[in-house]
């Protein structure tokens, strides 16, 4: 077989752009002093992590720099905006919202304040996978201090009405974050429009550094720092700034914005030639949601009779990478609880695939995914004691 | 999470797959809400194992160690057959991941069951009864908690 590297995977995480690794490389070498020293290696170094941060509010619709902190990654942002915000806006105790099929970055810290005194609520998405404005309404409260749904769901692509959310959270006095990590630079993403008080971004999503991301809050947005010590990021995440890493992450979001509607087109027509080969040439399978929002690259299909974790290494032997979201590839027992929300049973769930595509995707590389994968599937079921007594047939 | 070279290798060429059509004995355990289900079945020639054959629906784990224990298996009494120990399914295939020596049961247990519907079937007395993590009243696959549902006790 021919050495095929075929990365169908970007959801999980993607290279650092030749280009954006340009743009750091000054910062490891020439403009390496420490942005909050007065003399003038520490002001290049200032000028350059402020124009990062300039870039970052213009690409988002922020209203001001001291709106963005640069963090250490998606999973940073996400624990400070809920923990941050929870524990200053109502440090006696109050109530919290987030949506049942967040990011573990999400759930963690929800259950650390559920554990810590709070009360929090953990939001169903209705079955096509989604959170419909309506079933927040219910769930609200008057002492509900921050309600968190994420913008794109990392595992089934699918987009929440965040603007409608946002709206009905206000409207009964709670503040709302999102997470955006999944979505920034995938589809249009603007603060304002969207009217919240708080998004966490990753850099590694999109084509930037891991360990690099962003948190927005919105002026007046109660917040109680996590990392304390010399004051950085307008006091609000103490520690010397990662200056590369984040003109990293303003130049990789930069390159997003420019590409994004023609690139957006592009994935998205690749994207359904993945769902529609797959489920026209593959018996029983289907997609996992069918809310028509979504991002444009994820795919995310339900193969039924087969156990997830068997098809990625399968897939791996000939070298293509995608996720499954069955209990064996976490090391888990229990698959996906996103599948599970939205109401997939355990036994099909074990047998989901993601395939996310991204900048370097070609369609000679959805061609080839397309063509070794139905063997793959033909063979487990084959080898499964239930598949034939259950489905008959597996290759149409 | 890593698996060895061994469990690779059985993983991608699984041994005796597929069912005897005449078999004299056959164990199915597990549950696919768990993600797992195995079935093997056996000839017996002199009280020994002449023939094997498994399917599967699993990870990688639970095929490799299926087809490690039907090769295991194959030749074996009967009485050494069901003394297989997890322990040694995992130790043959060069280790397994900690979260993943819980589908070596699968393998042990499968081929237990297969002897003792062997015997049964025969008007002998079953040998592995008792022993079979998979009986285990506390087993149940339908609980809501699947962590717990899945969660084989330990020996």
């Amino acid at each position: 077989m021919e050495d095929r590297d075929v990365y169908l995977d970007y959801a999980a995480t993607t290279p650092v752009d030749e280009r954006v690794v340009e743009a750091m490389l000054p910062y490891y070498s020439e403009v390496w002093g420490n942005p909050n020293s007065l003399y003038r290696r520490g002001r290049e170094a200032y000028t350059a992590l402020e124009s990062a941060r300039e870039r970052v509010v213009s690409a988002i619709g922020a209203s001001h720099p001291n709106e963005i902190i640069f963090t250490a990654g998606g999973t940073e942002s996400d624990n400070a905006a809920l923990i941050g915000i929870v524990t200053r806006a109502k440090p006696a105790g109050g109530h919290v919202i987030v949506s049942a099929f967040e990011h573990h970055a999400v759930l963690e810290p929800a259950h650390f304040l559920e554990k810590s005194g709070y009360e929090v609520t953990y939001l169903a998405p209705r079955p096509e996978g989604y959170i419909e404005p309506d079933d927040l309404r219910v769930v609200l409260r008057d002492d509900t201090v921050l309600v968190s749904v994420m913008h794109g769901n990392n595992e089934i692509g699918t987009l929440q009405p965040i603007r409608a959310l946002a709206e009905v959270a206000h409207d009964r006095g709670a503040l709302f974050h999102t997470d955006a990590s999944q979505t920034l630079g995938k589809v249009p993403f603007d603060v304002a429009e969207l009217g919240v008080d708080a998004a966490s971004f990753s850099g590694h999503k999109i084509y930037g550094p891991k360990g690099v991301g962003a948190l927005y809050l919105k002026r007046g947005t109660p917040f109680a720092p996590m990392v304390r010590g010399g004051g950085q990021e307008f006091k609000k995440r103490s520690g010397t700034q990662n200056v590369a890493g984040a003109a990293g992450f303003a130049t990789a979001l930069d390159l997003m914005l420019a590409e994004l509607p023609a690139e957006s087109e592009r994935l998205a027509e690749l994207r359904n030639r993945v769902v529609e080969g797959i489920t026209s040439i593959i018996e029983n399978t289907v997609e996992s949601a069918t809310h028509p929002a979504r991002l444009p690259n994820i795919a995310h299909l339900i193969i039924k009779g087969v156990e997830g974790e068997a098809m990625l290494l399968q897939l791996d032997a000939k070298g293509i990478a995608i996720s499954t979201g069955s209990a064996c590839s976490s090391g888990s027992l229990e698959p996906s609880h996103v599948l599970l929300s939205i109401g997939c049973p355990a036994e099909l769930a074990h047998g989901s695939v993601r395939v996310s595509l991204g900048r370097y995707t070609s369609a000679d590389d959805v061609e080839y995914f397309l063509e070794v994968f139905p063997p793959i599937v033909e063979r487990l079921r084959a080898m499964s004691p239930l598949y034939e007594k259950m489905f008959g047939s597996t290759i149409k | 999470m890593l698996y060895s070279d061994k469990v690779m290798d059985h993983f991608n060429n699984p041994r005796n797959v597929g069912v005897l059509d005449d078999a004299d004995g056959i164990g199915e355990v597990g549950n696919p809400v768990c993600g797992d289900v195995m079935r093997i079945s056996i000839k017996v020639a002199d009280d020994k194992i002449d023939d094997i054959r498994f399917q599967t629906l699993g990870c990688g784990a639970a095929i490799a160690t299926s087809s490690i224990v039907t090769e295991m298996a194959r030749g074996m009494s009967l009485e050494e057959a069901v003394s297989i120990t997890k322990k040694q399914v995992a130790d043959e295939l060069g280790g397994l991941p900690p979260a993943k020596m819980h589908c070596s049961v699968l393998a042990t247990d499968g081929l237990k069951k297969a002897v003792d519907d062997y015997l049964v079937s025969h008007g002998r007395d079953p040998i592995a009864a008792g022993t079979i993590a998979h009986d285990d009243p506390d087993f149940d696959p339908h609980a809501e908690e699947h962590d717990d549902a899945c969660d084989i006790p330990e020996e």
